[in-house]
C-alpha cells in the first residue's frame, strides 16, 4: 500500500532539483518530471496572483479524483510537493520533515551547489527512512 | 551606585579568566562553518590529497590549542608522559569536550562507539605483522562526516596530530574509511602511527 506516489523538490526558479517516485503509479520519465515541475512552479505563482485573499502564499493542496498534491514552500522559495493517494493524512508533517532533512543533509554538504540537482547520499538514505517510517505509521493507524 | 553588580569589563580579552564557558555549541552553526571551511579550501587546491592536507593543517591548529585549554581546565595542569596516558586523554577528554554525546534532539544523532585498540591483537588467529607503533581510534559516525560525502575525517586526524605533537608524542595521523558488513556506511578509523623516538622513550620508561 503505497500512499505516496512521488516527491518533487523544485528550486526558486522552478527547476527540478529532486524527483523520487514510489511505486509504479507515480513513475514518469525525466522529461515529463521536468515539465511537470516547471508547470507546477508557474501554477503556484499564478495562484498567488489570482487569490482573492491578500497575502496568499500559493497552492497548498490540490485534490483530484485519482490523487492529492500537497505542496510546501519554504521562505526561500524552494518548493517541496508530494503526489499521493486521495485522502492521505499528515502529508504536511511529512513535507516539513523532508524540509528538515533537506536543510541538514543537502545544505550542509560542502559539495552541494545551490539550486543544482541534489546528489547527496545521506539525504537519500534519510529520506527513504523517513518515508518508510511514515508508511509504517500510516498502516498502524 | 551605577555599575555595582555588573560584571567586570576587561579591557583586554587576554585578561579575562578562563571560565568553563558554554558547554555546547549549535550543531548547525558548526556544520555551516565547517562546510564553508571545506568549500574555501576547495577553491584553492587542485586535488583531493591537497584538500585533505589543508583540512589536517586546520585541525592541527585546533589540536594544539585544545591541548593547552584542556590541560588547564580538566586536568589541573598535569602533563602526560606515557603513551597510554595521552591516548586515553585523547579518547576520553578531548573527544568528550569536542564532540560530546548528543541526544536525539533534531534529526541528528552522533553515535559514540569508540573503541581504540592496538593494531596487533593478541589473538592467536591474527597472524599479521606486529605494528607496535600503530594505534587506532575507531568511530562509527564521525561528526564531520555526517554531512559530507567525502572523508572530512582529515580534519579530526589533524586535531589528534596537533594534540599529540604539542604533548611531545610526534606521530603521523590519518583517517580511513573501513567498510563494515551489515552497515551501510563505512566506519571511520583514525590511525595513529607514532615516531621512533616516542617508542624508544616509552620502552626506556618501562
Amino acid at each position: 500500500m503505497a500512499a505516496i506516489y512521488s516527491l518533487f523538490i523544485i528550486n526558486k526558479s522552478g527547476g527540478l532539483i529532486f524527483y523520487k517516485d514510489y511505486g509504479s503509479a507515480g513513475r514518469m520519465d525525466t522529461n515529463d518530471s521536468l515539465r511537470l515541475a516547471s508547470l507546477w512552479h508557474s501554477m503556484h505563482a499564478i495562484s498567488q496572483q489570482l487569490s482573492p485573499i491578500v497575502g496568499c502564499t500559493g497552492i497548498e493542496l490540490l485534490q483530484a479524483d485519482t490523487f492529492d498534491l500537497h505542496c510546501f514552500q519554504s521562505l526561500t522559495g524552494t518548493k517541496f510537493f508530494v503526489v499521493c493517494e486521495p485522502g492521505t493524512q499528515h502529508m504536511e508533517v511529512l513535507l516539513k520533515v523532508i524540509y528538515e532533512l533537506y536543510t541538514d543533509y543537502v545544505l550542509k554538504n560542502p559539495f552541494y551547489e545551490m539550486e543544482m540537482p541534489i546528489r547527496c547520499e545521506l539525504f537519500d538514505l534519510n529520506l527513504s527512512q523517513a518515508i518508510q517510517k511514515d508508511r509504517v505509521s500510516l498502516l498502524g493507524r | 551606585m551605577i555599575g555595582v553588580g555588573k560584571a567586570k569589563q576587561y579591557a583586554n580579552v587576554l585578561d579575562k579568566p578562563l571560565s568553563r564557558g558554554r558547554q555546547e555549541v549549535s550543531l548547525s552553526a558548526f556544520a555551516f562553518l565547517f562546510s564553508e571551511l571545506v568549500q574555501y579550501n576547495q577553491t584553492q587546491v587542485d586535488n583531493i590529497a591537497e584538500l585533505e592536507r589543508r583540512l589536517e593543517d586546520a585541525g592541527y591548529a585546533v589540536g594544539a590549542r585544545v591541548l593547552e585549554l584542556l590541560c588547564h581546565r580538566e586536568k589541573g595542569n598535569r602533563r602526560e608522559t606515557r603513551l597510554l596516558g595521552i591516548l586515553s586523554f585523547i579518547h576520553s577528554t578531548v573527544w568528550k569536550v569536542l564532540f560530546g554525546k548528543v541526544v536525539y534532539l533534531i534529526t541528528f544523532c552522533i553515535w559514540k562507539d569508540n573503541l581504540y585498540q592496538k593494531r596487533y591483537v593478541a589473538d592467536s588467529l591474527e597472524k599479521g605483522t606486529e605494528h607496535e607503533d600503530e594505534y587506532m581510534i575507531s568511530e562509527k559516525e564521525l561528526l564531520v562526516n555526517h554531512m559530507g560525502a567525502f572523508n572530512c575525517g582529515a580534519f579530526v586526524a589533524g586535531i589528534v596530530r596537533g594534540v599529540l605533537d604539542s604533548a611531545g608524542f610526534p606521530a603521523v595521523v590519518t583517517a580511513h574509511f573501513v567498510p563494515i558488513e551489515g552497515q551501510q556506511r563505512p566506519r571511520t578509523t583514525i590511525l595513529i602511527k607514532f615516531a621512533e623516538e616516542v617508542l624508544r622513550r616509552e620502552a626506556r620508561l618501562g
